[in-house]
């Protein structure tokens, strides 16, 4: 799960993680008032949207004045910021983070995330801050430092010198220093983060040490143990299908292809996506109904598929082991009666109780196309893309 | 023969009371495994289905000399239940739970270390020596015991898909395990095709990956230096968006790098028949293992 930066930076806080003065506003009338408690120019207002280069996006502006506060406050809250993590559409920005200028020496690199292959966790860091960090790691691997700690032993002295040594930090700075990347490894590990970012964090002309931005992602599977995390939850953030998707404990993403399709499992899931396109087509989405799905889920499921006005077709692939293919037609059949369906439908089932989910489809009087492998779906998926 | 299980392998159960564990105990008893005894903490004494019920693991083993433990208890629970097995001795840990945090599974890798146990999983259907015996979830019906084919995968569903096709093409499988799809999980690719590889009867492997990690590129790698029998290779995920989780926790491409373009290059690349669409599968497989000849 992600949360905006201006949330982050209140948990840097509780980390005594160094973070410019400031506050979120969510109206230009705020955002002013804001600028006027900070009572020095210039000050910097930020798009709070879940997505990176906002800066170049045009969602990150600095104010010399207060009536450029107010102007550029008006220009960004309300705009359709698009980079290059938010698609064509952009995503709307409903509130900004009004914060101090500072005056900056240098800007460095720093996260922290779970390394899947060691079962460790990695600091990556970086003097070439400010800086995409893929691009850093794709044109010039060496400028990147790479400390693994131990979960078991947590952070040691030597993580936090190998570090701050490697980015060069002055001898002034190296207290401040380390105290923050004790601070940040202890925020990660306390709230289960499946990443921290600072990028860029600053050594300001003063010789402190501050975290510029602050980027903070959830493992979703820890959230049922940080309730003030899952307050930080943002329906706006997401899209609306897979929000409503979620409600029903759905796993849904929304893509940008023609053919709707449901699944029981990830792995099948991904692979009925692959099929579409093969087919000629392109999925409309990701959709696992997992396996222990009863039929008020997959009556959902087809729901929400059925709601996606790019849908011109849909694929419902099913292997029944616990996911009983009776159970998956029953639901079926209720969305039906309850949508108008006005896309051709293939379902493929195959697995426990097939032949009872078959006759219950058959039965409905429901004009569905049944196929009886997956090498058949993808040919009946072809014939809807052709006709 | 077989890998990791087989008809003698002596079974403990934990949260066999719980609904899923109940339900897929039946299953696994009506397969034949050997289900020696159950485990949740506070039913000790009671019996489930005729199976007895201990409190803890320990107990359970040393009464009943389980060497294996199958485990459905919930994801807040489960990372603590792994680490009660492997300190009670018991070699084998399968572990169905989806969805435990990952820094609690990095905890269970670096407490596992230095134990002799091997832990399959989590968030897997488990592991089928069919004809001998079932410890996990999947359905049994699909499989075909005698051989000669070893599969591995880090799905569920997409594993039953492709054992009913080998089955279909009347291919036998020797054993067939889910690895599982977190990013963080104890027997991996590697292990698996090390004791394929070393075992007689089977003949030929099914490995089937998805995005994410890089765990099929490290085992193409080991499969080119090591690996002497016919592998077929499938990889979902080629239309996955980057960035978003399809699923599986560890089903993400990150940074550009886990993309299933790039492990099916891999794949080929060590040699490995990579089978392009799913529909062909079965096809594939028995071209590639047509060992009359």
């Amino acid at each position: 799960m992600k949360i905006h930066e201006y949330q982050a930076k209140e948990l840097f806080r509780k980390y005594k993680i160094a973070v410019p003065k400031g506050r979120a506003a969510f109206t230009p009338e705020e955002a002013i008032l804001s600028a006027k408690e900070l009572g020095e120019y210039p000050v910097v207002i930020k798009a709070q949207i879940h997505a990176g280069g906002r800066g170049k996006g045009g969602g990150v502006k600095l104010a010399g004045s207060e009536a450029e506060a107010e102007n550029i406050a008006k220009q960004i809250i309300g705009m359709s910021l698009i980079t290059h993590q938010t698609g064509a559409e952009g995503r709307v920005v409903k509130k900004v983070l009004v914060e101090q200028g500072l005056n900056i020496e240098k800007e460095l690199y720093l996260s922290i995330l779970p390394d899947r292959a060691t079962g460790k966790n990695l600091i990556i860091a970086s003097e070439a801050g400010g800086m995409d960090i893929e691009a850093v790691a794709e044109e010039t691997p060496k400028k990147l430092i790479k400390v693994y700690v131990d979960p078991l032993m947590g952070i040691q002295p030597y993580h936090l010198r190998k570090t701050a040594f490697g980015l060069n930090i002055s001898a002034d700075c190296i207290k401040g220093f380390s105290a923050l990347l004790k601070g940040l490894y202890n925020l990660f590990t306390d709230y289960d983060c499946s990443l921290v970012e600072i990028n860029p964090l600053v050594i300001t002309k003063d010789n402190k040490v501050i975290a510029l931005d602050a980027k903070m992602d959830f493992d979703d599977n820890a959230i049922f143990r940080h309730k003030n995390i899952a307050e930080y939850r943002d329906i706006d953030e997401e899209d609306a299908l897979e929000a409503e998707a979620s409600k029903f404990g759905l796993n849904y993403i929304n893509l940008n292809g023609n053919i709707g399709n449901m699944v029981n499992g990830a792995g099948l899931a991904m692979a009925t996506m692959d099929i579409i396109k093969q087919a000629g087509a392109e999925p409309a989405n990701f959709l696992d109904v997992g396996g222990g799905a009863d039929a008020v889920m997959i009556e959902n499921g087809f729901r929400i598929i059925l709601r996606d006005s790019k849908v011109k077709g849909i694929l419902i692939n099913i292997f029944g082991g616990i996911l009983r293919c009776d159970v998956l037609a029953s639901g079926v059949v209720e969305a039906a009666k309850k949508n108008d369906i006005n896309v051709p439908v293939v379902v493929r089932m195959e697995g426990t109780n097939v032949a009872e989910g078959r006759k219950i489809l058959l039965d409905s009087g429901l004009a569905i196309i049944t196929a009886v492998d997956i090498k058949d779906a993808a040919q009946k998926v072809s014939a809807i893309v052709a006709g | 023969m077989s890998i990791f299980v087989n008809k003698n392998t002596r079974v403990v159960v934990q949260g066999i009371t719980g609904k899923e564990g109940r339900f897929h105990t039946a299953q696994c008893v009506d397969y034949g495994t050997r289900i020696v005894a159950g485990v949740t903490p506070g039913k000790g004494g009671q019996q489930a289905d005729n199976i007895s019920v201990f409190n803890t693991v320990a107990e359970a083993a040393l009464k009943t000399k389980a060497d294996c433990s199958l485990i459905f208890v919930p994801p807040q629970f489960a990372a603590d239940a792994i680490m009660e097995a492997a300190d009670a001795g018991i070699k084998l840990i399968v572990a169905i739970t989806e969805g435990i945090p990952i820094a609690d599974m990095m905890r269970v890798k670096g407490f596992l270390k230095d134990k002799n146990t091997r832990l399959i999983g989590p968030n897997c259907p488990g592991i089928i020596t069919p004809g001998e015996c079932k410890i996990g979830i999947m359905p049994a019906p699909i499989h075909t015991p005698g051989g000669p084919i070893g599969v591995i995968s880090r799905s569920g569903t997409l594993t039953y898909e492709v054992v009913y096709q080998l089955t279909q093409k009347n291919i036998g499988q020797t054993t067939c395990i889910g690895i599982g799809g977190d990013p963080v999980n104890g027997t991996n690719f590697i292990d698996c095709l090390k004791a394929f590889e070393e075992d007689a009867d089977t003949k030929g492997i099914v490995m089937v990956g998805e995005i994410g990690g890089s765990a099929e590129e490290e085992a193409s790698e080991f499969i080119s230096a090591y690996v002497t029998k016919p592998v077929v290779g499938f990889v979902a995920g080629l239309t996955a968006p980057p960035g978003r989780r399809m699923g599986h926790a560890g089903a993400i491409i990150s940074g550009g790098s886990g993309t299933a373009a790039g492990k099916i290059t891999a794949m080929k690349k060590a040699g490995i028949n990579v089978c392009e669409n799913l529909g062909t599968f079965g096809e594939l497989c028995a071209e590639t293992f047509n060992f009359s000849g």
